[in-house]
């Protein structure tokens, strides 16, 4: 029963993506956001673009997090034609934390703050027009951040 | 009126770093107050930063981004004089912004 009602919510997510990709294809769609797991916000933002694990994205976090309502994350990464550059909280309610379009002004090197819940895999995701390139590292989180 | 964005920038060969703090609650909706009532969701979504009235950057955010956004980026061909700006938007359409000139 759970498996039935997770695809069946995940094909909604999905059709509510397809519906508005035609005027918001820069933008992350609010669906992406909402997902509540990572494989369908990968099926959101990128599609059936390849997904490849790369070491040219740097993906720089605490190891261990005290405070999981303030973890540092910075993403950068030497690949040319950056369109945009995603960070994914695994075990986050909505795995998708931010989503950046990058203009080619705009150096691929971005740093800022995110809540963690608990320990939990954490996901760059640098985008180019035909591949998406991912770096993971696994962050533990001694107190959580997402209030209760 | 919300607060205004902190902003620091330091031009260095061609490219401006920058800096911003976004006084914000960034509210995620499952966070209770001392009472224990549920704190309603508020959060930024976007926001968008312009290098002279150019969109360069715009940042799509769910509620996981920390309370206060802190948020470091750098623009390519920047030289002294010009004007970055940014913009915020949230789930419940408040907005807020500002700008800062390259020296």
């Amino acid at each position: 029963m759970e498996l039935n009602r997770r695809q069946w919510l995940r094909g909604i997510f999905a059709l509510c993506g397809a519906a508005m990709l035609p005027s918001r294809l820069f933008a992350a769609t609010p669906a992406a956001f909402k997902a509540t797991d990572a494989k369908a916000v990968f099926q959101d933002l990128f599609g059936d673009l390849p997904i490849e694990e790369s070491d040219a994205v740097n993906l720089r976090t605490p190891d261990i997090a005290e405070n999981g309502a303030v973890v540092p994350v910075s993403v950068s990464t030497d690949i040319a034609g950056v369109e945009s550059i995603s960070l994914i909280v695994d075990e986050n309610p909505n795995p998708l934390s931010a989503s950046f379009n990058l203009t080619p002004d705009a150096v691929p090197d971005i740093s800022f703050r995110v809540k963690m819940g608990k320990s939990s895999t954490v996901r760059a995701m640098v985008k180019t027009s035909d591949k998406v390139y991912m770096a993971t590292r696994e962050v533990k989180v001694t107190i959580g951040g997402c209030g209760g | 009126m919300a607060a205004k964005v902190k902003i620091r920038g330091k031009l260095s060969g061609g490219i401006a770093k920058i800096k911003l703090l976004i006084p914000h609650p960034m509210a995620t909706g499952t966070q209770r107050d001392a009472d224990g009532n549920l704190i309603p969701a508020k959060y930024i979504e976007t926001v968008t930063l312009y290098k002279n009235d150019k969109e360069v950057l715009t940042a799509n955010w769910g509620a996981s981004v920390s309370k206060d956004p802190y948020l470091a980026f750098q623009i390519n061909n920047c030289v002294a004089g010009d004007v970055i700006k940014v913009t915020w938007v949230d789930n419940l359409g408040d907005t807020g912004g500002g700008d800062i000139a390259l020296k």
